[in-house]
């Protein structure tokens, strides 16, 4: 099938996946309201099976999309397969994000129905970030993205970190937003289109303004480094990570990451390939300072939610260097790190979740200690995550990281190579730390007296992770080369990748 | 008859492959069963890798054997590349003949969560048997870095008092090398993806890749602190001690028998044939060989004055990795043939030393050498291995260490007769620490009353012992065959190296040299 966007109803078949799971934001809170009444125990496990039930009819509907294609590039709606790539991880996100929380929104007594909207909801905003062509639309993604992202933060009404997390994330997120609006005008400014391809075409022309192209630049940097939370502006990360439900930190960890990265990439190696020479050497700095300044700050932490909020950091410090190296097996390196990453970091915090018990309690990491022996099964579990962390070879994290650096040995960025590669060095010792504490130390008294439950939900999620991590690591091949092929789909509209290798 | 069951075809993956199965194996049976399986998998395994003495045909060449390859990772040109070489074969039947052996060994001194250490136990005979057949980079490094797992948790968890802070060091410090090392790798890669359009990863493919002398020196010194760190070589040694002290018996056998080779058979492997400009540069030759030297004369000094018979042994593997790295970068046959076999010898007679100790700890719950004495009279077959372990390690002539020495340190002299001589005094040292040892612990006055009742080895401590004094002793007459086995690999190492042109050192100077200029002659 062929889609011609001069035609507008084709948009619908477009953006099929975002419509469906809309409509099923609207069913889900509809649910919810005619079923308060009878509030029952096992409500909002329904509930969070039936919002599963939509993320899966968007995945279903992401595939049918492969067997379609869009004439031309110049609609605001890329059909493209990035987009459908980048669709697979925020939905698999979202999906994993759903399994991991049904005990946890259970057991906290949160509003199951608005938690899944809201949670749907910006599944949305950000399929609609990672698909758009034009900067207005990204705008759009980002905002639904967020606004409901920020009530997630505080969804935990009795929780006095929640409620300061969400407003700390709104705070901070409403600024960010503002300088990302502020580039986008900018750049509108000197190139006189939102239109990614058309700034490219303008830029590559010389057509547009210098100077003001060069702030726009930096403000749209900056908006986007605030999202992915790139040192120096990650301050709200940690706090933020740390104080909102879990499940919730899981989420935005994940699928807001990934999003905010995909549309990262998509603008600056489109829209400004020709200005390559002049952002390349910031977003270095920037990338060397995440990884060192997070890794760093991970290896003091004592909660295990604090930590993997420092590692999340770092991992954005990573997937920087993709930025960065700017070509396709860097871009392709992203969607394939991506990928993995949510996996990895679901499975973690979804250990996180059974450990904590009722809720946000015991997050420190003595209460890991002789979990391996407790549970081997969950032992194991968070080893293999945090050995994919940590890119440890049989793990699809290891492909991963190798994948970026070969993107980065392409446009010869060796320095920032040694240095990822340092700061990974650093990051095994907070994350053995963790596997030491599980199978070297005896447990706790107060450990020991608590055996952890795994609902149905949960041990899915988990044993998903495992397998697919495993999987990755040993069997990439099709994975990678589908990741590959989606993203010569970038150079398509622009002029092209940048390769700085012949 | 080899042949007609196709052994060459599938030798090379059953050995990594049946201990996987294996592994399966001990952790679905009972506790109970546990040692006896592992120990039953790890003897097939041995017995299989026997036959690879006859499969491997020097006459054919020094190059790969029994070579086969399945495409892996198609995009990246990744193979899942098996090969054997005269180098190899040895490092191979080495770790197949090591780990029964230090399975039997801890029998008695594994006593709580069997399953999971007999699991690890042949999951890092997976990894390291992976090292030395791997022919493809990748797979190299996928294994190289897979050995630290297993052994990160036998030590973390079966160790001794400060096992947590001795695990992390050693995973520590030898990930930072072999990270910086993956850089290394990947920017050979996109060197040959640059200037020839090869996209693999395979030894044979990656030699061909014109490296500058700039670049070569860079490489080296990634690989080499990867390998120097493994090794150890000296300044990077510290490691060691706590990792041998702290772990298991049975983790100090595989580590020392084993986990050190790969060390010193990267730098045979990679060092020389990839870097040769760099690797016969004349600074990097005495770099390599002083660092080799002080450490082994500042490794027996300090063994020297141990009270820890442990801790001693220990320092004893980095002085004798010492004499490794001279007779490696003697770059010579003589002294790369002498460095091999410093290696084998090595392997047994200090894996040997680490299960006799470990008999020891069993009997007597300490390793201080103080608290020993005459223990050669109520346990005289207990004291006769230990002395002819001892022995051979010092390099007494008739026993392997001899020769390995002695060739090692008869390549340093045709060229380095300065650095030959410092090297010999190792030998001498090596009685000055271990004989006093062996006389404190079994023939002094027998005063205390714990040691009286010391109990000779049981059978099945003979069972161990028995084949490894056995090899010590053939190795130390009979060389020749071994000798016989990896010379044409080792004259096709030297060939590369000499084939490069030897360095102007005005190219070098212009380029970017890392390696101490100034210890140069």
């Amino acid at each position: 099938m062929e889609l011609d966007f001069s035609n507008q109803a084709h948009f619908i078949v477009a953006l099929a996946p975002e419509i469906i799971l809309a409509v099923w934001g609207i069913v889900i809170l509809m649910v919810g309201v005619s079923s308060r009444r009878s509030e029952g125990p096992g409500e909002s496990l329904d509930l969070g099976w039936l919002s599963l039930l939509g993320i899966f009819a968007a995945t279903f509907a992401n595939g049918w999309l492969y067997g379609v294609t869009e004439v031309g590039t110049h609609s605001m709606i890329a059909l493209d397969g990035f987009a459908l790539f980048s669709n697979w991880i925020i939905l698999g996100g979202a999906g994993l994000s759903i399994l991991i929380s049904q005990s946890y929104v259970e057991k906290q007594g949160l509003q199951a129905a608005e938690f899944y909207a809201l949670l749907i909801y910006s599944t949305v905003g950000l399929m609609v970030m990672v698909a758009a062509r034009d900067l207005i639309v990204i705008f759009l993604g980002l905002e639904i993205m967020s606004v409901a992202v920020y009530v997630l933060s505080a969804i935990n009404r009795r929780s006095r970190t929640s409620a300061e997390a969400g407003l700390k994330y709104f705070l901070l997120g409403a600024f960010s937003t503002g300088f990302f609006l502020y580039g986008i005008a900018l750049v509108y400014g000197a190139t006189g289109s939102t239109h990614i391809s058309a700034i490219a075409e303008s830029i590559a022309s010389g057509a547009a303004h210098g100077a003001l192209l060069m702030f726009g630049i930096a403000l749209l940097a900056v908006g986007f480094s605030f999202k992915v939370s790139v040192v120096p502006f990650h301050m709200w990360t940690p706090d933020v990570y740390e104080g909102a439900p879990t499940p919730v930190t899981a989420f935005m960890s994940v699928a807001v990451k990934a999003g905010a990265f995909l549309a990262f990439l998509r603008v600056f190696s489109v829209a400004f390939t020709d200005a390559y020479e002049s952002w390349w050497v910031i977003l270095w700095w920037l990338t060397v300072l995440t990884m060192v300044v997070a890794n760093l700050i991970a290896t003091v932490q004592v909660s295990v939610k604090r930590m993997l909020a420092y590692s999340g950091i770092a991992h954005a410090g990573y997937l920087m260097v993709a930025i960065v190296a700017a070509n396709e097996s860097a871009a392709a390196g992203l969607l394939f790190y991506l990928l993995i990453y949510t996996l990895m970091n679901i499975g973690a915090f979804g250990i996180v979740i059974l450990v904590s018990g009722q809720g946000e309690d015991r997050l420190e990491i003595q209460e890991y200690a002789g979990l391996g022996w407790r549970h081997p099964l969950l032992g194991l579990g968070f080893t293999v995550f945090l050995l994919s962390l940590a890119g440890f070879p049989g793990t699809g994290g290891f492909i991963g990281k190798v994948f970026l650096l070969q993107g980065a040995m392409e446009a010869d960025l060796v320095y920032l190579s040694v240095i990822l590669v340092l700061t990974t060095v650093i990051s095994y010792w907070y994350y053995l730390r963790v596997a030491w504490y599980m199978w070297m130390r005896d447990p706790t008294l107060n450990a020991a007296a608590s055996p952890i439950q795994v609902p149905v939900a949960m041990r899915l999620a988990l044993i998903a992770g495992v397998i697919l991590i495993l999987y990755l690591g040993v069997f990439p091949g099709t994975t990678m080369e589908l990741a590959r092929s989606s993203v010569t789909a970038l150079s398509a509209v622009g002029p092209g990748l940048i390769g700085l290798a012949p | 008859m080899l042949n007609a069951l196709g052994y060459e075809n599938w030798a090379l993956h059953a050995l990594i492959w049946l201990p996987v199965l294996g592994m399966a194996h001990v952790l679905w049976a009972a506790e109970d069963r546990a040692k006896w399986l592992a120990l039953r998998w790890s003897l097939v395994v041995f017995a299989l890798s026997v036959g690879l003495w006859w499969a491997y045909d020097p006459a054919l060449g020094g190059g790969y054997q029994l070579e086969s390859s399945r495409p892996w990772i198609a995009a990246w040109g990744v193979n899942y590349a098996l090969g054997l070489d005269g180098i190899s074969l040895f490092m191979v039947m080495l770790t197949t003949f090591t780990t029964p052996l230090a399975v039997l060994g801890s029998f008695n001194y594994i006593k709580k969560r069997q399953k999971p250490f007999y699991a690890l136990m042949l999951l890092l005979e997976v990894g390291v048997v992976g090292v030395f057949t791997a022919v493809d980079l990748f797979l190299f490094y996928v294994f190289f870095e897979l050995t630290l797992v297993p052994m990160y948790f036998i030590i973390g968890i079966w160790g001794g008092e400060r096992r947590v802070y001795a695990a992390i060091k050693f995973f520590l410090y030898t990930a930072f090398g072999s990270l910086l090392m993956l850089v290394g790798i990947l920017y050979i890669y996109a060197r040959g993806k640059a200037l020839l359009g090869v996209t693999s990863f395979a030894f044979v493919d990656l030699l061909q890749i014109p490296l500058t002398p700039g670049e070569q020196m860079w490489l080296f010194g990634a690989f080499a602190l990867a390998f120097a760190i493994k090794v150890p070589v000296f300044p990077f040694h510290t490691w060691l001690p706590d990792a041998h002290v702290e772990a298991p018996t049975p983790g100090s056998v595989m580590l020392a028998a084993v986990l050190l080779k790969m060390g010193t058979y990267g730098f045979v492997r990679f060092l020389l044939p990839f870097f040769p400009v760099a690797a016969q540069h004349p600074s990097v030759v005495t770099l390599m060989l002083v660092l080799g030297v002080v450490g082994i004369i500042y490794a027996s000094w300090v063994a020297a004055v141990q009270p820890d018979a442990k801790k001693l042994v220990a320092y004893t593997s980095v002085a004798h990795m010492g004499f490794v790295v001279v007779g490696i970068f003697a770059l010579n046959v003589n002294g790369l043939q002498g460095g091999l076999l410093v290696m084998i010898s090595h392997g047994i007679s200090t894996g040997a030393l680490f299960l006799l100790l470990g008999m020891l700890y069993e009997r007597r719950h300490t390793r201080l050498i103080d608290e020993f004495g005459g223990i050669g009279r109520v346990a005289p077959w207990l004291a006769t291995a230990f002395v002819i372990t001892a022995l051979s390690s010092i390099g007494l002539p008739g026993t392997s260490g001899f020769v390995g020495e002695f060739l090692a340190l008869l390549g340093v002299f045709e060229d380095h007769p300065g650095i030959g001589i410092f090297a010999a005094s190792g030998v001498i040292f090596a009685a000055y620490y271990m004989l006093p040892m062996v006389q404190s612990v079994f023939f002094n006055a027998l005063e205390k009353p714990e040691n009286q009742a010391v109990q000779d080895l049981s059978r099945r401590e003979v069972a161990i012992l028995a084949p490894m004094i056995a090899l010590m002793i053939v190795i130390g007459v009979h060389p020749t065959p071994l000798l016989r086995k990896m010379e044409p690999s080792v004259q096709m190492v030297l060939e590369r190296v000499y084939a490069a042109a030897p360095p102007s050192a005005a190219v070098i100077e212009s380029g970017r040299d890392v390696s101490g200029s100034e210890m140069a002659e």
